[in-house]
């Protein structure tokens, strides 16, 4: 199994190549869409680099998932998401930061939560899972 | 005019490769702005011929059934430059696909000289996927009777000029 360390500078140059960053810019604690600016179309290419750079499975939503929360699906009430919704964020987002999320539990921010530590994290599981 | 940027459709291995032709002429008005005394086809163009190449590649895998949309060109690389009298041959090669998606690299060359090369990703969508309207209509592969490139050349017979015309792959 790779080490965090090992599995961050793969990351760094997969995020190089998908979003244009610099490497020392795609911090440990960088968010993809607000640091490092990342759009939709983003998140597929990064997968498939992701599945092909450390020879891992994917599933649809499983590190992007789509639709989290918002007005009127029970899990975020006035654009702040609730306690179940922050239940849900837990179970659907394992590997995302959601404590700090709780200190200001805004929909806006939930994009907040794809982090690139979260990568790490993810792929880490997985590589750990596969072997 | 109509967003085709492929004149015929070579070969289709499918889920692997996929060859279409362009030939460059200056009946085409773009080239005399591009540039003027100095025709070359846009690389712009070039890659759109790719994407649909490469577009059409990744939609037979899934028997047409999702709308593909070119989504991103994480790299290209214009090597040198196709001129009025070329045939660009775009060859494409599927590099990977799932539900939500597929990548393919291509190259463009005329005879032996590599013109371009580039990675291209696309997205699908349904037809009933809200994202649909905001969506110009250019970047969807298979508008605009863009399929038919893949029946041209095939009424012909063998024997005629053209006749290993479309010999690799089944029309739809």
């Amino acid at each position: 199994m790779s080490s965090n360390e090992e599995i961050l500078s793969k990351i760094q140059e997969i995020l190089a190549d998908a979003l244009g960053t610099d490497e020392d810019e795609a911090s440990a604690s960088a968010t993809l869409v607000g640091d490092l600016g990342a759009e939709s179309i983003d998140f597929l290419d990064i997968v498939f680099n992701l599945e092909k750079t450390f020879d891992i499975k994917i599933k649809r939503g499983e590190l992007f998932p789509e639709n989290l929360a918002a007005d009127g699906d029970g899990l975020a009430s006035d654009g702040v998401v609730t306690g179940e919704g922050l239940a849900r964020l837990r179970e659907r987002l394992p590997f995302a930061d959601i404590d700090a999320f709780a200190a200001d539990p805004q929909v806006d921010n939930i994009q907040d939560l794809f982090t690139v530590d979260m990568l790490v994290k993810f792929v880490a599981a997985k590589t750990a899972s596969d072997e | 005019m109509r967003w085709i940027w492929i004149d015929r459709f070579e070969e289709l291995v499918k889920g692997e490769s996929a060859r279409a032709i362009k030939n460059v002429t200056l009946a085409e008005d773009h080239l005399h702005d591009h540039f003027p005394g100095f025709p070359v086809m846009p690389a712009s163009l070039m890659l759109e011929g790719m994407a649909q190449t490469g577009g059409i590649l990744l939609g037979d895998l899934n028997d047409f059934q999702h709308i593909v949309i070119l989504a991103k060109v994480p790299k290209i690389t214009c090597h040198s430059w196709a001129v009025p009298g070329d045939t660009l041959c775009y060859d494409a090669r599927l590099l990977d696909h799932r539900t939500e998606g597929g990548t393919v690299s291509v190259t463009a060359t005329v005879g032996d000289r590599l013109i371009a090369e580039a990675e291209i990703v696309f997205v699908h969508l349904d037809e009933n996927d809200p994202e649909l309207g905001n969506i110009d209509q250019k970047n969807f592969v298979f508008s605009m009777k863009l399929m038919g490139v893949m029946e041209v050349g095939r009424a012909q017979t063998a024997g005629e000029t053209a006749g290993e015309v479309g010999t690799e792959y089944e029309a739809n």
